[in-house]
């Protein structure tokens, strides 16, 4: 570990981008979400090359309801408004309306993540599971692996808000929620990407 | 479950009853020592627990040895079945498995570790600094790969090696050709010690562009830290690939979905591609840091400054990029048409021109250099008109015309073997010669390790040379016997004496190793080769903390410059020691790769209970992580100097 200047705890000017300890925990996620963008890029291109692959089975257009996933780009999109505004609240030291701000991410994503576990149940009981065909397997796996991000990142939210109330803000809190807010926007683009790619091209046809 | 194993176990092959016997009573051998010695405290302390990079390192390299020798094993049961057409030593059903293991194990449990031991122990010395930037991070890698290995070979006595090759195509690897555990065995160990290398990739990148001391600019950076950069890049872009492979493999076989199925819609063909998105750049990842060891080598031992350190940067940096462009030359047979074949076989070669320059680098710097013949600088040499051979075939394979008539034939074999042994495994011995004072305080025994040189080197060609002419007669790979009518006999049977002597070189290093623990030459200076680069300076075995004061660098070969100046001080700021903060032991990585090893071992039978109780040990383990407050202690100066005295 390099030199550390004075106790880490005492530090408390800098939160995330002071410190050195806590700059290379920002690098290291940022890395870390390159690695995680070539492994949805590969579930991508699978999915791409099997989304006409239904083997009789219901297409694209027969399964995707647009009201349904315009709501969930909706709500996902506002959560990373909100996360933005947590993280701007920390900076400004209003400890208060960051963690109203965090809690509000926390529900819009719990929404998500019912309405895609909604959906996933809905299309399975008319008979479109991920064992019907090499489509509905790339679709369930692309959609899917986002959907376990997004709750893994729920977690990790409610986590960093633990430390929150039991820390208050200071550098390694700080870094905390700042990665888990950038990995909160990074989940958001890659939606945008599964709204164009999966469900847009798929009702457009 | 359990029933299902014992009645594996009965109607296995003896060979494997055998094994499993000979494990039970290797472990009851370890545990009795460990009690009898009392050693068991002083395990997890000073080891299980430990997040010291370089004591990870070293447990790298002690797992990667272990597993060299079973992947060498695997090698010369192949080539005894294959001495004598229609041979009966082993059935096609266990040659299948042996293959399979073989080449899963030395890629990934041999050449990987090696190769992560070599980065642990050196980057943070070369670098100045007093650590990796995540340490914990550092030892749960560490603990994902030694539990993945730990998956990976009990299936050769719990249940059935995987048997469909280590590419493990579908449909050949789906549940449909290949029912019981085997596959899954190969899909659960790969992708948990494939997490395992990710951390590791973004840990050495962190540490090397954050964790250089004052004055180290990357221009001024060691090469060998150049090239573990350059292939730490790759392991970030190359790996997740396998990790969607593996998976979408993984839920073909377990959940029943139909990605790479020959019904219901599949394409096998994606799986092939995706593989190797991370196969073929695999392969730099593993001969990056090889580079890197030459460079300092052929420097130390000719007594010069690197020739050309910026074009050996550069081409560092072109290989890792090219080595993107090139996957498709494993499968030019698929049918993609002459344009995609056309581009991959232009890059494919195109690799040989930033190569081209590294050789020609490192023969012009041993020109009127001082060269001394130690054991490192033997390897390297050996490498280079081996590499040269293995890249001219290189080149023959990367000729798309050409490959359709040498396609999974046994000049791929050869030319593979050649460029991964001559490369790698050349490269990570000189490696280990180079760095095993640093790491254990004594010197390897030169004429025990020149016997293990000539036996290794003259059973390779040996053994690899026949295989050549083997593939243009029409030998293709994975066959268990032939007949005599096809007249390979003979060139079969040279080839598996070659792999016999290079089995009596690999005993030779284990009998050096073992006569040098107790009559190796010990290095009582720190700088026994007369080095260049920062780690020399510190005295061998390193203190935890490296560096009592973080040197700052004033040019390239820092402690070289030092040597020469005799300014002793120049190197240091002559100011006051400081309290150094380094962090604290934790039992949380061992606990982590165990809850992963449980997690996998349930998936492998289907047992989704155990699963499930896997996967909740590791989101625990986690979360106790992100809640812990203090994970570092401080040492203070009078300890320092203590350390600094004895």
């Amino acid at each position: 570990m390099a030199e550390v200047t004075g106790s880490p705890i005492s530090n408390q000017q800098s939160f995330e981008h002071g410190m050195e300890e806590e700059e290379k925990h920002i690098l290291g996620f940022w890395i870390f979400l390159a690695s995680d963008l070539v492994l949805f890029a590969c579930l991508f291109a699978t999915y791409l090359v099997l989304r006409t692959h239904t083997d009789g089975g219901p297409t694209e257009a027969q399964l995707f309801d647009i009201p349904m996933f315009t709501l969930e780009t909706f709500i996902l999109l506002t959560s990373s408004f909100t996360c933005g505004l947590a993280v701007r609240e920390m900076r400004n030291g209003h400890f208060g309306r960051l963690m109203g701000w965090l809690a509000v991410t926390v529900l819009l994503g719990l929404a998500f993540v019912g309405i895609e576990v909604n959906e996933f149940i809905t299309y399975s009981l008319e008979g479109a599971t991920m064992q019907r065909s090499a489509f509905l397997s790339g679709f369930f796996t692309l959609v899917g692996t986002h959907g376990l991000h997004v709750s893994l990142g729920i977690v990790w939210m409610i986590s960093v808000g633990i430390q929150l109330i039991r820390d208050r803000i200071q550098p390694t809190t700080a870094r905390k929620l700042f990665n888990a807010g950038l990995y909160w926007h990074f989940l958001d683009v890659v939606w945008v990407m599964i709204f164009t790619v999966v469900y847009l091209m798929g009702v457009m046809k | 479950m359990f029933n299902q194993l014992v009645g594996y176990l009965r109607e296995a092959d003896p060979l494997i009853q055998m094994s499993a016997v000979a494990i039970v009573f290797t472990l009851i051998g370890i545990v009795a020592a460990l009690t009898y010695y009392r050693k068991w405290g002083w395990l997890w302390r000073e080891w299980i627990t430990t997040v010291d990079h370089k004591k990870i390192g070293i447990m790298y390299l002690i797992c990667a040895l272990l597993m060299l020798f079973r992947g060498g094993v695997d090698a010369l049961l192949m080539r005894t079945q294959l001495a004598f057409p229609g041979m009966n030593f082993l059935d096609a059903q266990h040659y299948n498995e042996i293959f399979t293991t073989h080449g899963t194990i030395m890629i990934l449990f041999v050449a990987m570790p090696l190769l992560f031991a070599m980065m642990n122990i050196v980057v943070p010395l070369q670098i100045g600094a007093r650590d990796v930037a995540f340490p914990f991070l550092n030892a749960v890698s560490f603990w994902l790969f030694f539990f993945g290995a730990l998956l990976f070979n009990l299936s050769f006595v719990l249940g059935g090696s995987p048997d469909a090759g280590w590419v493990s195509y579908p449909p050949l690897a789906e549940l449909s050709h290949s029912p019981g555990p085997g596959i899954n065995y190969y899909v659960l160990s790969l992708q948990i010690s494939g997490i395992g290398s990710i951390a590791t990739g973004i840990n050495f990148i962190v540490t090397i562009l954050k964790m250089r001391a004052p004055g180290m600019t990357l221009m001024r950076m060691p090469l060998f830290t150049w090239s573990v950069l350059a292939s730490c890049i790759v392991i970030i872009f190359a790996f997740p690939a396998f990790t969607v492979a593996l998976a979408l493999l993984g839920l073909d076989r377990i959940a029943g979905t139909h990605f790479f199925t020959m019904q219901h819609g599949g394409n096998p063909m994606m799986y092939v591609n995706l593989f190797w998105i991370w196969g073929h750049p695999e392969v730099y990842i593993a001969i990056l840091p090889v580079y890197g060891i030459f460079s300092e080598v052929v420097s130390t031992f000719s007594r010069k400054t690197i020739f050309g350190y910026k074009s050996m940067v550069i081409s560092l940096m072109l290989i890792s990029v090219i080595g993107y462009f090139v996957w498709v030359h494993h499968f030019f047979t698929m049918g993609a048409g002459p344009g995609v074949n056309s581009f991959f076989s232009v890059a494919s070669m195109a690799v040989g021109i930033p190569t081209g320059v590294k050789v020609f680098n490192w023969l012009f710097t041993m020109f009127r250099g001082r060269i001394r013949l130690t054991l490192p600088m033997l390897w390297t040499l050996a490498f280079i008109p081996c590499f040269a051979i293995g890249g001219a075939t290189g080149v023959m394979l990367a000729a798309a015309p050409g490959d359709y008539q040498f396609h999974n034939s046994y000049v791929v074999i050869a030319h593979f073997h050649q460029t991964l042994i001559g490369g790698a495994v050349f490269g990570l011995l000189a490696g280990m010669y180079y760095w095993w004072p640093k790491m254990f305080g004594f010197k390897l025994n030169e004429t025990l390790g020149k016997w293990a040189f000539w036996f290794f080197n003259i059973g390779f060609y040996v053994c690899f040379m026949p295989q050549y002419a083997l593939g243009l007669m029409g030998m293709t790979r994975r066959v268990y016997t032939y007949p005599a009518e096809t007249g390979w006999g003979t060139l079969n049977f040279v080839s598996t004496i070659g792999a016999y002597l290079m089995g009596i070189g690999f005993l030779f290093i284990v009998v050096q190793v073992l006569y040098s623990i107790r009559y190796g030459e010990r290095d009582t200076t720190g700088d026994p080769w007369d080095g260049r680069t920062l780690e020399w300076s510190l005295p061998s075995p390193v203190p935890h903390y490296n560096f009592a004061q973080i040197p700052t660098v004033h040019g390239r070969d820092a402690w070289w410059e030092m040597k020469q100046q005799r300014k002793e001080d120049s190197l240091f700021s002559t100011k006051e020691l400081k309290p150094i903060h380094m962090p604290n032991n934790s039992a949380l990585p061992f606990f982590m790769g165990l809850a992963f090893f449980v997690a996998g071992f349930g998936l492998v039978f289907n047992q989704f209970m155990i699963a499930t109780v896997g996967l909740i040990g590791v989101v625990v383990c986690m979360l106790w992580r992100s809640l812990e407050k203090d994970t570092g202690h401080w040492i203070s100066v009078d300890e320092i100097k203590q350390m600094e005295a004895s």
